[in-house]
């Protein structure tokens, strides 16, 4: 068995999807249909998107603690200003997303860590989302909505919307030139300097991405629940680094994997929708998510020590 | 001529016992209970008469099963999911005690494409296809400055305790009582205070606010915050007044024990946690067939000085006073509405 390292990566994810899928299936027969497949993942769409976010962060080793409140803030944006009116909804999103580019440049040249801006940022979001959104509310754009319950023929829309970010981000993290640059500065900052390339440059570029894909998964949500409120999403921050994790990334060193990526996100929202089939009380369903999550990475541990065995005998 | 007699007999047997079996439409209904959060007393409560009474309406099979499910966390993202996942599981109604007014929409309207009853309470949804219980929490603050109208014909200065800043529950019980100042202008508010429906915080605050105050001649509150106002008033030496009080056990036992020493007389309004067995019956009647008025008000939990006793006997220790709902109080509420 030839397999080259990153589809070893994928494999794990891949597997444990469909494991659970599955149980899920065996569980709840309904879930075996149209509806039943979107009913189960349409919820995964935007922490996708998310997660692809949080995933262009961790290429360039830092981690976006403020991915949950900045979804919460893009939301809130969509269900208010997007919808009344769109040009000024479209300038505070584009707005956001250079921020984000901001953000990636000021942690570069003042040498801090990702982490602690973040956090910090973190509250600037959840704050602008409380002043747009004092009380929940707004709506969704027409289009949004459209967009988000569109039936398209034989394969749900969560399903294509899924397929399609991962094809599109797989294209542009691990094929285009920019892709393998901003994975080389989580790989080896000075050798991509050396190599007459901007680091600022790149680093702002991974952030901007991340902006925008964050935005896209905040106007994903509104899609879905046809209104936003300040604290809609907050879960996120946690979700998509599992998520990346999960779907076989790492913390640092610039090994991430979209495809992976969209895969974890869909695992870990089958998995909270496996635990309450199975009716366990809720007491000990977070404790239950992250036992699954334990057996999949330990599971990579695994085969990772299989793999460098191989390598060197 | 047997079998028509046999069928005659079985044709007067279901006749004489269709009142009995009210439910038969609703026997192979099976109604879900989507909760965010069950981290507090109140909650708890909630939950346990959830369980009580649906478990005797499913033992005498009206209807074929009830299950509650609590979100692991208080986020809407994840109550949406679980709703989209009963969906899933076939249930015929759902109620609801949302995390969030307009964050489950979409679930929701999911939910009533399926076909499925959706009955949201306490935490309501805003989406038009689902029904509404709501508190008249107003009313709630009204009814306060009305008891005390009666009580004190000649007014007084009134000291109001505030909830949590900024929860749209404060606002209401607050515009209530204002409205009820305007109509007995005999009554003056000359202070206010946040008390954050907690005894502890309650105490603090009115402790720091009582020697800038006249002579107070009641206090109006919003409930979990009367016990602390009476500890704030006793310390400071100052004479008792009339403290309307919560559904809070530590709230009722001291009533109780200033009514035994020395006759005190004041009232209690709360919203009882039961209101999710009210929610199950509306959704049964639904179910069943019945014309429901989507948006429905639940009436508060009101104690007086006689029935004080009964209610403190039914109180657990460290708890809330509790009134469960029958079908006959759903059937009241849908007709009142209607």
């Amino acid at each position: 068995m030839k397999l080259s390292s990153g589809a070893i990566r994928l494999v794990i994810p891949a597997v444990s999807l469909a494991v659970l899928l599955a149980a899920v299936f065996y569980m709840q027969p309904r879930a075996m249909s149209y509806t039943g497949l979107n009913l189960l993942f349409n919820l995964a769409v935007p922490i996708a998107l998310a997660t692809i976010a949080q995933m262009l962060i961790m290429s360039v080793n830092d981690l976006d603690l403020s991915m949950g409140t900045f979804v919460s803030f893009t939301a809130c944006v969509t269900a208010t200003f997007l919808q009344t009116s769109p040009a000024i909804g479209i300038l505070i999103l584009a707005g956001a997303i250079a921020a984000y580019a901001a953000l990636g440049v000021i942690i570069h040249i003042r040498q801090l860590p990702s982490i602690v801006v973040t956090l910090g940022m973190s509250f600037v979001w959840g704050g602008l989302a409380v002043l747009l959104l004092p009380s929940p509310g707004g709506a969704a754009p027409g289009w949004v909505r459209w967009i988000m319950t569109a039936k398209p023929p034989v394969v749900p829309m969560a399903i294509v919307a899924s397929v399609i970010i991962a094809a599109i981000t797989h294209f542009l993290v691990m094929r285009s030139s920019l892709g393998v640059l901003i994975r080389g500065v989580g790989g080896n900052q000075r050798s991509v300097e050396r190599a007459g390339w901007s680091v600022v440059g790149l680093r702002a570029a991974a952030y901007a991405m991340a902006g925008f894909f964050a935005v896209l998964a905040g106007i994903a949500l509104v899609g879905l629940t046809t209104s936003a409120d300040a604290n809609i999403a907050l879960r996120y921050t946690l979700l998509s680094i599992a998520g990346v994790i999960l779907g076989g990334g790492e913390f640092v060193g610039g090994r991430v994997s979209p495809i992976g990526a969209v895969i974890g996100a869909l695992t870990l929202t089958l998995a909270g929708s496996f635990l309450s089939f199975m009716r366990i009380s809720p007491d000990w369903q977070i404790g239950a998510q992250g036992a699954i999550l334990i057996v999949v990475l330990a599971l990579r541990l695994f085969l990772n020590r299989l793999e460098k065995r191989e390598k060197n005998p | 001529m047997t079998i028509k007699k046999m069928l005659l007999a079985s044709i007067a047997i279901a006749s004489v016992a269709t009142p009995f079996a009210v439910s038969a439409e609703t026997a192979d209904k099976r109604i879900a209970l989507s909760n965010n959060y069950a981290g507090n007393s109140w909650r708890q409560a909630m939950l346990t008469s959830w369980d009580k009474i649906t478990k005797e309406a499913v033992s005498q099979g009206t209807v074929a099963a009830a299950d509650a499910f609590t979100t692991a966390e208080n986020q809407a993202t994840e109550q949406a999911a679980q709703i989209q996942n009963l969906i899933l599981q076939g249930y015929d109604a759902i109620v609801i005690n949302a995390a969030s007014p307009t964050a489950l929409n979409g679930a929701v309207k999911e939910a009533c494409d399926a076909g499925i009853v959706v009955v949201s309470f306490d935490g309501i949804v805003t989406e038009p296809c689902a029904w509404r219980i709501a508190v008249d929490f107003k009313a709630m603050g009204e009814s306060q400055i009305e008891y005390l109208a009666e009580k004190m014909p000649d007014g007084g200065s009134l000291l109001e305790i505030r909830g949590l800043a900024g929860v749209s529950v404060d606002d209401e019980i607050h515009a209530g009582i204002q409205a009820g100042v305007e109509k007995n202008p005999q009554f003056k508010i000359v202070g206010a205070v946040n008390g954050d429906w907690a005894q502890d915080v309650a105490q603090r605050a009115v402790a720091g606010i009582l020697p800038s105050l006249p002579e107070i001649a009641a206090v109006v509150t919003q409930g979990g915050d009367g016990y602390g106002a009476a500890q704030a008033f006793a310390a400071a030496d100052r004479p008792m007044p009339t403290i309307v009080m919560g559904n809070r056990e530590d709230e009722l036992r001291w009533w109780k024990e200033q009514k035994d020493a020395n006759g005190y007389e004041t009232m209690s309004v709360s919203i009882a946690p039961g209101v999710s067995t009210l929610a199950f019956w509306v959704a049964q009647q639904i179910l069943d067939g019945k014309d429901v008025e989507k948006e429905l008000v639940v009436p508060f939990l009101r104690i007086d000085q006689d029935n004080l006793e009964a209610n403190l006997e039914n109180t657990e220790k460290g708890g809330v006073a509790n009134v469960e709902y029958s079908l006959e109080d759903a059937q009241k509420v849908i007709g009142g509405a209607n």
